[in-house]
């Protein structure tokens, strides 16, 4: 009963989609104000009615209705409830649910502000918001619907939506339950926050089209958009962060990241995304650069698509994969066709777009912006590439190939070190005009500063020329950034005769954007010194020892004590959990229980490695196997990463630096009247 | 002479560690290749390790091998029983004095370019090695090209941001008095 009013719900939201896209594209074109308003309450009912259809959803999952298909295949009568609530992104019918529901949320918190003089924009807002959700319902009305149940049908068993002639409700004890590795916190939030940030992408998008439509094509739809762009930004960041926690925590292979197809798929809406945050402030500030975020914006939007596309088509896998999958072949078109019209629109609209400045220095901050653009976009080349070059070879030659870290590593290395180098040159650099005298002035005690500090590494820390050359772009952007600060506050501190730390305060509060990106990019270097020290630093030793028996790596000695099984049926786990003792250099550090879990359900095993972190390194020790026979030994596989934890500090102050850049002001009235007159001053300047 | 060593792949992870009956299979002829291969060593000159290779040793090749299985996971940290039995064979050749490049040669030979971290260096897979950089140095040129042209070129007449055509202003005030009235 809940499975037909659940999937009937579904096909009635995707209806009210479709209809809500028709009427705003026919109220605009007929400038009918009724039909919008008709359209734009269409949209509104689309969250209350997917909220619906999603409650049925939760409703079956957590009370164990394994006839329910997708219900069996993520849940089991083992897991707690709250994994079961969150199972519902835990498979493919499921999370393109949990998709529309999102963007519906996102288009109603749209449509419901004031549109005031803006209003010429809602119709399109709303076809580019409805179109979108109705390409994801349709997919599970059509093709992956999540209230499919299993009949009994003579000599066997399948899956249908409504009951074929003459069958009856197959009912299976338990269900298969979630891959272990999804029930992890760290995976409980990082496909919601990769989700949120997806899905908050297509709202500057859909900006963009209705500017590029009506013509409108001022910065006004940049200003509307900002902040969607730094939340979504925010929480795209976030959800990448988390993935590489958990895989950090339960992958078991002594990384975060792998250059995983996956994980590119998620990572090339970020590296649009960032250039985007960096090309606004050109076009607000000089009137310039107004293709090039249009073309930003919509490459965000279709890697948005692009990425869901390639987790969830099975293209990845091999071209036939995808070729057999139902909504393969329907995502590639969506994003083709979308892209194809977003481009028609962008070549229409070209000679309104023309700048209203010109590039007077190849060293000014625009000058330098752009050279930014250009290094995340060249990041975006090498990693789109090297996602689909494994298809285009497959496809013409027949032979699959595996395109892994070192290709990525060896080509972004550089790019990365460059981008390094400019977040420390640009901050300094003036709008419109710099020299290199000018700029030598301004940074020449920072760069001599990092250099006696790599200087001092070198002596005592480290000879790798890679890393060095690291150390010194993290050093001299941090003291560039901190000068910054540092010089602002002095400054106020003279004229409003405060004390340092108010003048700091007020400083920063009043440009919370310029200071909040400072403080990302404090983060952003404190995650590099994570990320280095892991790619360059670390360490490990495998080795099989019987009971106090020890390994040795890098000052550390790894004493195991002993092994321990056992089974907790009402988890549906067999624990394996080994004691070792770990030393440095002699001295008694501790006890760590790397484990492996094994769940009955889904016949799979997790790896829990036993960690101990400092700010200086992380020693991580992997169960890697062991003899029935305790006494014969185990097999121990440990990694000594140092520096990682900053990696998770960055990611903290990270999160904080957006949230200050992005939190809405007090009064929004007066901040409009600020950006409107500062809209007016830049045209005046131009 | 490995042509016949053809190991079952066998994905599914289990709690035991049983050898299966493929495994035994397996082992047995890797034993007798061993004995083969050793005896082929002590008649030429190659450098026979006398001593058994260590997990660091087969981890250090491994690592850059992945199976054709289990997608984007490297040899080394891959989990299933299949990628376990790989290991043992980079173990095995290693006994034999084969080095890291004959190792991953083999490995190539017996299941395709797909098991090496990287496409190898040559006919269509230059493409993979190519294209970025060609594409990145376009890049470069049409930026540097415009923004000398942004340079020379006088300011283009300026776009007047605010201002919208007059009949459009009339259907925006229409509109908005529409939704005053709504609220």
């Amino acid at each position: 009963m809940l499975s037909e009013f659940g999937y009937g719900i579904l096909v009635v939201s995707f209806i009210v989609a479709v209809y809500s896209v028709i009427a705003a594209a026919y109220g605009a074109q007929t400038k009918s104000l009724a039909t919008i308003e008709s359209a734009r309450r269409a949209m509104l009912l689309l969250f209350p009615l997917i909220s619906l259809s999603a409650a049925a959803l939760i409703y079956l999952l957590v009370n164990n209705h394994y006839e329910v298909a997708f219900v069996y295949e993520v849940t089991s009568r083992s897991m707690p409830t709250y994994l079961k609530v969150t199972a519902w992104w835990g498979g493919q019918a499921g999370s393109l649910v949990f998709w529309s529901w999102l963007l519906a949320l996102f288009a109603s918190a749209v449509t419901i502000r004031k549109w005031e003089r803006d209003i010429e924009f809602l119709p399109w807002v709303i076809v580019v918001a409805s179109v979108t959700t109705a390409f994801f319902l349709g997919l599970n009305v059509f093709y992956e619907n999540p209230f499919t149940r299993f009949w009994n049908v003579p000599g066997n068993v399948e899956p249908h939506m409504f009951a074929p002639a003459g069958a009856t409700l197959f009912f299976p004890e338990d269900g298969r339950g979630l891959n272990p590795l999804l029930r992890h916190p760290g995976m409980v939030i990082h496909p919601p926050m990769l989700y949120l940030g997806f899905v908050a992408y297509v709202i500057p998008f859909a900006f963009a089209i209705a500017a590029l439509v009506t013509g409108r094509t001022d910065d006004r739809w940049i200003r509307l958009t900002r902040r969607w762009a730094l939340w979504a930004w925010l929480f795209l960041s976030f959800g990448l962060v988390l993935g590489g926690r958990w895989a950090y925590d339960v992958l078991g292979w002594g990384g975060y990241w792998g250059w995983d197809p996956v994980e590119i798929a998620a990572f090339m809406p970020w590296l649009t995304g960032t250039a985007y945050l960096h090309s606004v402030m050109i076009q607000e500030k000089r009137g310039q650069l107004k293709h090039w975020n249009m073309i930003l914006v919509i490459l965000t939007y279709a890697l948005v698509i692009f990425g869901t596309f390639l987790t969830r088509s099975g293209v990845l896998s091999s071209v036939h994969a995808f070729a057999e999958s139902a909504i393969g072949p329907l995502f590639f078109a969506f994003i083709g066709l979308t892209f194809i019209i977003s481009v028609a629109l962008l070549i229409w609209r070209w000679p309104l777009l023309r700048g209203e400045n010109e590039m007077t220095s190849m060293l000014s901050r625009e000058a330098l912006f752009l050279l930014n653009n250009l290094l995340f976009m060249s990041v975006l080349v090498v990693c789109f590439w090297g996602v689909i070059f494994p298809l285009i070879s497959e496809l013409f030659t027949g032979q699959k190939v595996t395109v892994g870290p070192p290709f990525y590593e060896r080509a972004t290395a550089p790019l990365f070190a460059a981008l390094m180098l400019l977040m420390g040159v640009a901050p300094l650099s003036a709008w419109g005009h710099s020299t290199i005298q000018t700029l030598g002035r301004a940074l020449w005690k920072s760069a001599l500063v990092a250099a006696i500090i790599t200087a001092a590494l070198f002596f005592t820390y480290t000879q790798n020329w890679i890393a060095l050359i690291a150390f010194f772009l993290i050093a001299f952007v941090l003291l560039v950034t901190v000068q910054e600060f540092w010089r602002g506050a002095r400054a106020r501190q003279h004229s409003q005769n405060e004390n340092f730390f108010t003048a700091l305060m007020r400083l920063m509060g009043r440009n919370r954007r310029r200071y909040g990106g400072y403080i990302i990019h404090i983060s952003m270097m404190l995650m590099a010194i994570g990320i280095l020290g892991i790619e360059v630093f670390q360490t490990e030793t495998q080795g099989t020892v019987a009971s106090g028996g020890e390994l040795n790596l890098s000052g550390y000695t790894v004493q195991y004590r002993e092994l321990a099984s056992w089974d907790d049926s009402g988890a549906g786990v067999n624990y394996t959990r080994a004691i070792v003792d770990v030393y440095e250099n002699g001295i008694y550090l501790g006890q760590l229980t790397p484990r492996i879990d094994y769940y009955f359900d889904s016949q799979q095993n997790m790896t829990i490695p036993g960690q101990r972190s400092t700010f200086r390194d992380d020693l991580y020790i992997l169960l890697v196997d062991w003899q029935p026979v305790s006494s014969m030994g185990a097999t121990f596989k440990i990694f000594v990463n140092p520096l990682v934890n900053w990696l998770w500090i960055g990611s903290i102050a990270f999160f904080f630096g957006v949230l200050f850049a992005a939190w809405p002001d007090k009064d929004p009235a007066e901040e409009r009247v600020h950006s409107r007159r500062s809209a007016k001053q830049s045209q005046v300047a131009g | 002479m490995f042509e016949s060593w053809k190991v079952k792949m066998n994905h599914q992870s289990r709690p035991t560690l049983h050898a299966s009956r493929n495994t035994q299979h397996a082992t047995r002829i890797a034993y007798l290749v061993l004995f083969l291969a050793l005896l082929f060593a002590s008649f030429s000159s190659a450098s026979a390790q006398s001593s058994a290779p260590t997990d660091d040793e087969v981890n250090a090749i491994a690592r850059q091998l992945y199976c054709p299985v289990c997608e984007s996971t490297p040899l080394d940290v891959c989990p299933t029983d299949a990628c376990k039995e790989w290991r043992e064979q980079i173990r095995t050749l290693l006994a034999e004095g084969k080095t890291e490049e004959e190792i991953f040669e083999y490995f190539e030979q017996q299941y395709g370019a797909r098991v090496l971290a990287e496409p190898p260096r040559e006919g269509f897979f230059w493409l993979m090695y190519l294209i970025p950089p060609v594409i990145i140095l376009a890049g470069v040129v049409i930026l540097f090209r415009s923004m000398s042209d942004w340079r020379k070129k006088p300011a283009p007449v300026e776009v007047e941001a605010d201002e919208i055509p007059a009949a459009k202003d009339d259907y925006l005030a229409r509109m908005e008095e529409e939704l005053k009235k709504q609220k």
